[in-house]
């Protein structure tokens, strides 16, 4: 089930400079036919805070965070799954193959560590950004060490016995997983782990951050939740 | 075969028209199917969830272990898998309203019975209901109890009372001993509201 070779990105955002700031993931042809309206958003950033992007967050950060947990109720973490966005994500699941019952959506797990834990948990710069984005939109982001990448970032089936990473212990992937992938290797699970080697380390400046847009889930909600975590990776 | 319909003819859906796009023969009528299912699991899988959010916490969405060990990772499903996730969802949602009905039910049976210990408390001595049969939030308990005690057990005098909230994580409160220090700060801080509430008037 190993798709086509990948197209060149779409843009779909440029900043004043003309660079590009937000660009569409490519779809393999099967994945394109089957869930048209699903999408991958990619956005590059280089960290501009002193020190690693998994060292502790600066008093602002969580600050934000406790905000977010008195914000984020009992009342609120139950009807969740009742909001247009968390509600999107869900019937995604349904539609390949996850039971969001069984494989929390990521706004969900959230909402379930926030009731377990009283608050939401700092877990590092990186980890606590983007969980506010994720709290903030209700959209996941994640992040893989950029340098670790190569070439555009697509959303594809894998093949038999495939490795999810490029590391010598990488897992092996069965036939039709959905992953997210570069020109080359998978690189993620859709909704699910990271390939051991390519998530973000203490050394890396360079991120590569992706989102994925279902059906029911506004553009904007997407831009916003990666530029949130740009601006708070990037400035001070 | 309609998109928006509970029902598949999947003999025609497989039979229908054939498209060329971008070199592969796609099946227009099987497409069409799935999309349907698609429309179908997200209607059931939104009602599924506003049963849970308002049942919440006496219907729980929880699965067998059969039902999640069924659960692989993400993957492109075919028309024969839309179909099952479909009928396992409506499986689940009928389920869900049975439950959903039955609690409403229940509900409602606990406020008569309320009521009724309301009116007559003495046919209903030591019954016990907690606030949570009635829909309610809390730990609170509706409980038929004699007035005085002992004496009203003797003399036939029963009340509804309504116990206070849910206990407290560290256990009941430790009353201090008179002249301890804690109650004499606390008299003293009694003290200080009420000759600043006597200032303001």
């Amino acid at each position: 089930m190993r798709s086509d070779p990948p197209p060149p990105p779409d843009r779909s955002e440029t900043g004043q400079s003309g660079a590009p700031e937000l660009e569409l993931g490519w779809r393999a042809r099967e994945v394109e036919q089957e869930l048209p309206e699903l999408r991958l958003v990619v956005a590059q950033t280089r960290v501009g805070r002193p020190g690693s992007v998994l060292a502790g967050s600066p008093s602002g950060i969580e600050g934000r965070l406790h905000e977010l947990s008195n914000r984020f109720r009992g009342a609120r973490a139950v009807a969740v799954r009742r909001e247009p966005v968390p509600a999107a994500y869900r019937v995604f699941f349904r539609h390949i193959g996850l039971d969001p019952d069984v494989v929390r959506t990521p706004i969900e797990e959230a909402a379930l560590e926030r009731m377990l834990h009283g608050g939401f948990l700092s877990g590092g710069l990186l980890e606590d950004i983007l969980l506010i984005a994720l709290v903030d939109t209700g959209v996941p982001v994640w992040a893989l060490d950029s340098e670790a990448v190569d070439g555009p970032l697509g959303i594809r089936s894998s093949s038999e016995g495939e490795p999810l990473g490029r590391s010598s212990g990488a897992p092996l992937l069965p036939t039709g997983r959905l992953v997210v992938a570069d020109a080359s290797t998978a690189l993620a699970v859709l909704f699910g782990e990271l390939a051991p080697g390519h998530e973000v380390s203490a050394g890396t400046s360079g991120l590569t951050l992706f989102a994925i847009q279902v059906s029911g889930v506004p553009s904007l909600y997407v831009e916003e939740a990666l530029w949130t975590c740009r601006a708070a990776l990037e400035g001070p | 075969m309609t998109q928006s319909g509970l029902v598949i003819d999947r003999d025609r859906s497989e039979i229908g028209e054939t498209a060329v796009t971008g070199g592969h023969w796609v099946e227009v009528g099987e497409r069409d199917a799935r999309y349907a299912l698609k429309t179908q699991i997200g209607r059931l899988e939104r009602e599924l969830s506003a049963i849970v959010a308002d049942a919440f916490p006496h219907i729980s969405p929880e699965l067998t272990d059969a039902q999640r060990e069924a659960i692989g990772g993400p993957c492109l499903l075919t028309l024969e898998e839309l179909e099952r996730t479909r009928d396992r969802l409506a499986g689940r949602l009928q389920d869900m309203r049975r439950l959903a009905a039955h609690r409403v039910e229940y509900e409602r049976s606990s406020r008569e019975l309320l009521e009724r210990m309301k009116l007559e408390p003495g046919r209903y001595k030591f019954v016990r209901l907690p606030v949570r049969d009635l829909g309610q939030g809390g730990c609170g308990v509706w409980e038929v109890r004699p007035r005085l005690g002992l004496i009203g057990m003797l003399a036939g005098w029963w009340q509804v009372k309504l116990s206070s909230g849910c206990p407290l994580l560290e256990g009941p409160r430790v009353r201090a001993a008179p002249g301890s220090s804690s109650l004499t700060q606390r008299h003293r801080a009694t003290l200080e509201r009420n000759v600043a509430r006597r200032h303001l008037v």
